[in-house]
C-alpha cells in the first residue's frame, strides 16, 4: 500500500505544485487536496475538497480517507494576502483544527510536514548575523503574520511531544524567488525601480520555487522530526540582488518609512508590510547546515535564485503569461470518476 | 580578476558548520544523529546511524554562485575595505602616528579573540587596530560593535562594510570556531568611551566576562592589547544624561574637540594624540571547547585577570610617556 497524503493549501503555488510532483510519485497512491478556492494548476489525479478556512471537516476527511502524511502548507506568510483577522484564523485556528485531526485517537497520521518561514526569526538590529534553527528571536514578533506563526510553531511542538506516533517536520522558508510564486518581494523586484530604504543595503536570502517543493517532498519521505531552515547558501546585499536583475534602485526615507510609502501602497504600486521592512532594513540570514546534514541537496543558492528570477523576469517580457488554469468540478469530476473514462491501471 | 572562488568558499556555512548543530536537547537530538550518516565524508560514521539514509555524493559540485560584489556573510566587503584603508593609512601614519610593540604576539594562523581598553567619545581606537593589523599582519579584523550601529542609517551599512559585525555570542562563535578569523572586541563597551576626561585610562568592568565565555566556547586565546593615545584624541568634557535619554544613545557627550572645532567638525575631527599600541602576552584558557554552560566564576577570574594585567600595562606605558602628543 501506497503513501496516502493530504495536502493543504491545494489553491495555493505551494500546495499546487506540491500535489502536482506528489502526482507523478508512484509510491503516493492517494492525494487529497484541500482548500477554501479552488486549484490554479492543474491536477490529474489529486482529489479536491473545498473546506471552509479553520478546516473544521478535517477530522472527518482524515478518518474517512485514512491518510498518513499530511502536509500543511496552507500557513500565509504573506500579509498583504488577507487581514489580520483571517490570517490568524487561517493560520492559527486552522492548524489547531488540523493537530486535532491529526493526533485524534484512532488516527492513521504518521507524518505531518508543515511550511512554515523565516519570519518566526523576526529582523532586527539586534539579531545575530546567522540564525541556527534554534536561535531564539532577538526582539518580540510585533507583526500579526510573525505571531501567528510563533503560535502555531509552539502547537506544533507540543503537538509533537503528545503524539511521539506522529514524526512533525517544520520547515521554514526564506523569502521564495521564482517563475509563478508572487510575494512583496517578487512584485517589488518586478518594478522598474526597486525600492531600497535609503542608508541601509541588508543581506537578505532567497530559495529556489524548485528547492521549495524538493526540499517539502524529501522531508516528507523521510523521518525528519524538528524544525529546519529552508534557504540557498549566502547571502547577497539588497542593492546586489537588484543590480543582477537589472534595476535601479529608489530610496525611501530611512525615517517614517511606512509613512512616506502609503501613496505608493495605496495605489497598489507596491506592497509594503512591516515584515519586510523590517527585512530591507535589517535583513535576515538564516543557517541551512541542518537539512543539508540531514542529506537535502540544494539546486540553487541564493544567487541562484536571484539569477533564476531574472531568467524568469526575461521569459515574462517575452512570452504573455500563460492562460490561467481553471479549475471546473463537473469537468474534473468527470475525468476522475466517470467509468467512461479509460485509466492507466495505478496499483 | 574574479573574486567568485573566494566567495563560493566564504560563503558555503555547510563548509565550515564544524559543530554548529548538537547543543541543547529534545527536537536536535534526532537532527545529530542524522549527521553521522548524512556527512559527504562520513564512510566510517555511516554504519551508526540509526535511520537508513541515502549517501550523499562523494564531492558535489558547487553550485554556481552568480555574484555581482564581493560583500561577504558578515557585510564586509574586501573592495570597500581596500578604499577605507588607502584613505586612513595617512591619518594612522602620520595623526596619530601608532606605534605597536609585540605585534609579533598576535597569532597568523587561526582564530583569536583581540581585547583592548575602549576610549573617545566617538572611538578611535577600533580603526587603528584593525587598520594596524591588517598592515602589519595582512589578516582581516573583524570588529565586534554595539548592535546601536545597525540602526543609523549609511553610517551602520558602511561600517559592516568596512569590517564591522554587531556583537551578538553567535557572531563571534562562527567566525572564531568555523572560520578562524581575528575578532576584536571591547569588553567595556560603551562604559569606556562614555566616560569623562578625568577618568582616562581607568578600565571600567569588562562586562559579565562575556568576551570570556566566548573565547572558552571558541577554544582560541585571548589577547589582550593596550592602547594609549585614543583617551586624548577625543576626550569628554561633559555628559549630558536628559539628552541621552531623549535620544535613547548611550550617552550624549561634550567633547574638547567640539569646544576646539566647533559643532560641525568637532564630533569628526580627532586631536592628534600619539598612539602607542602593546600587545600584552595571549591568555589560553584551560578548558575543552563547545560546552553548554562553563563556571560562572571561572569567567569572571579570567576576566578580572585580563582586565588586571590591561591595567598596570596602561599604567606602565603611561609612566613611560613623556609627551601626549609626542609620545
Amino acid at each position: 500500500m501506497g503513501r496516502r497524503v493530504l495536502v493543504t493549501g491545494l489553491g495555493t503555488f505551494w500546495g499546487g505544485r506540491v500535489a502536482q510532483t506528489l502526482e507523478k510519485d508512484p509510491s503516493v497512491e492517494l492525494i487529497v487536496g484541500l482548500d477554501t478556492t479552488d486549484p490554479t494548476v492543474k491536477l490529474e489525479r489529486t482529489e479536491f475538497v473545498r473546506a471552509d478556512q479553520s478546516y473544521s471537516i478535517l477530522s472527518r476527511i482524515v478518518r474517512a480517507t485514512q491518510v498518513d502524511t499530511i502536509l500543511h502548507t496552507f500557513l500565509v506568510v504573506d500579509s498583504t494576502r488577507m487581514s489580520g483577522r483571517a490570517l490568524h484564523e487561517v493560520n492559527v485556528i486552522g492548524t489547531m483544527n488540523l493537530l486535532a485531526a491529526a493526533g485524534a485517537p484512532d488516527s492513521s497520521v504518521r507524518h505531518l510536514v508543515v511550511k512554515s518561514s523565516t519570519l518566526v526569526y523576526g529582523a532586527s538590529h539586534r539579531d545575530p548575523t546567522w540564525f541556527s534553527e534554534d536561535t531564539a528571536r532577538s526582539t518580540s514578533a510585533r507583526t500579526r503574520v510573525e505571531r501567528s506563526l510563533l503560535e502555531v510553531e509552539g502547537y506544533l511542538r507540543d503537538f509533537a511531544q503528545d503524539c511521539p506516533q506522529v514524526t512533525v517536520a517544520i520547515l521554514r522558508f526564506a523569502n521564495v524567488l521564482g517563475t509563478d510564486i508572487v510575494t512583496p518581494i517578487t512584485k517589488a523586484l518586478s518594478l522598474p525601480v526597486v525600492p531600497y530604504i535609503f542608508g541601509f543595503d541588508p543581506l537578505v536570502q532567497f530559495v529556489e520555487e524548485d528547492d521549495v517543493i524538493r526540499s517539502l517532498e524529501y522531508v516528507m519521505g523521510r523521518d525528519l522530526p524538528g524544525a529546519y531552515n529552508v534557504v540557498g547558501d549566502g547571502r547577497l546585499p539588497w542593492s546586489e540582488v537588484v543590480k543582477m536583475v537589472g534595476k535601479r534602485l529608489w530610496p525611501l526615507p530611512p525615517y517614517f518609512t511606512a509613512a512616506s510609502a502609503t501613496p505608493l501602497t495605496r495605489m497598489g504600486v507596491l506592497e509594503l508590510p512591516d515584515e519586510v521592512i523590517a527585512l530591507l532594513r535589517f535583513g535576515r540570514g538564516v543557517d541551512n547546515t541542518r537539512l543539508k546534514r540531514a542529506g537535502f541537496e540544494y539546486r540553487f543558492t541564493t544567487a541562484g535564485a536571484v539569477d533564476s528570477f531574472r531568467k524568469s523576469q526575461r521569459l515574462r517580457k517575452v512570452l504573455r503569461p500563460r492562460p490561467e488554469y481553471t479549475y471546473e468540478r463537473d469537468v474534473e469530476a468527470f475525468f476522475r470518476h466517470s467509468p467512461a473514462v479509460v485509466r492507466p491501471d495505478i496499483s | 580578476m574574479d573574486p567568485r572562488p573566494v566567495c563560493n568558499a566564504k560563503f558555503d556555512p555547510g563548509a565550515q558548520a564544524g559543530g554548529a548543530g548538537g547543543a541543547g536537547g529534545g527536537w536536535e537530538s534526532v537532527a545529530s544523529v542524522v549527521v553521522a550518516g548524512g556527512r559527504p565524508s562520513g564512510e566510517a560514521r555511516r554504519s551508526t546511524s540509526l535511520v537508513p539514509l541515502p549517501s550523499p555524493a562523494p564531492d558535489p559540485e558547487p553550485l554556481p554562485n552568480p555574484r555581482l560584489g564581493d560583500v561577504d556573510e558578515w557585510g564586509r566587503s574586501e573592495r570597500m575595505r581596500s578604499v577605507a584603508r588607502r584613505l586612513y593609512d595617512p591619518v594612522y601614519r602620520h595623526w596619530f602616528r601608532a606605534e605597536w610593540d609585540g605585534l609579533d604576539k598576535i597569532p597568523r594562523h587561526g582564530g583569536a579573540l583581540l581585547v583592548a581598553n575602549h576610549a573617545g567619545a566617538i572611538p578611535s581606537d577600533a580603526p587603528v587596530i584593525m587598520h594596524g593589523i591588517e598592515t602589519e599582519l595582512d589578516r582581516p579584523v573583524y570588529g565586534l560593535a554595539d548592535y546601536l550601529f545597525r540602526t543609523v542609517p549609511v553610517v551602520g551599512t558602511m561600517w559592516a562594510r568596512a569590517g564591522g559585525v554587531p556583537a551578538h555570542p553567535d557572531n563571534a562563535y562562527r567566525l572564531l570556531r568555523q572560520q578562524d578569523q581575528l575578532v576584536l572586541v571591547f569588553p567595556e563597551g560603551t562604559k569606556g568611551t562614555g566616560k569623562l576626561y578625568k577618568d582616562r585610562y581607568q578600565l571600567r568592568r569588562f562586562g559579565r566576562g562575556g568576551f570570556v565565555e566566548i573565547a572558552m566556547r571558541a577554544g582560541v586565546p585571548i589577547v589582550p592589547i593596550a592602547v594609549v593615545g585614543a583617551e586624548e584624541s577625543m576626550p569628554i568634557l561633559w555628559k549630558s544624561a536628559a539628552i541621552a535619554k531623549a535620544t535613547r544613545l548611550p550617552y550624549f557627550p561634550l567633547t574638547a574637540n567640539m569646544l576646539a572645532f566647533g559643532p560641525l567638525l568637532g564630533p569628526v575631527v580627532y586631536f592628534p594624540a600619539k598612539f602607542k599600541l602593546t600587545v600584552l602576552d595571549p591568555v589560553t584558557i584551560d578548558v575543552p571547547p563547545d560546552q553548554d554552560r562553563y563556571s560562572r566564576s571561572r569567567i569572571m577570574d579570567v576576566s578580572e585577570g585580563i582586565r588586571h594585567s590591561l591595567q598596570q600595562a596602561l599604567l606602565t606605558m603611561l609612566a613611560e610617556r613623556n609627551s601626549v602628543w609626542f609620545g
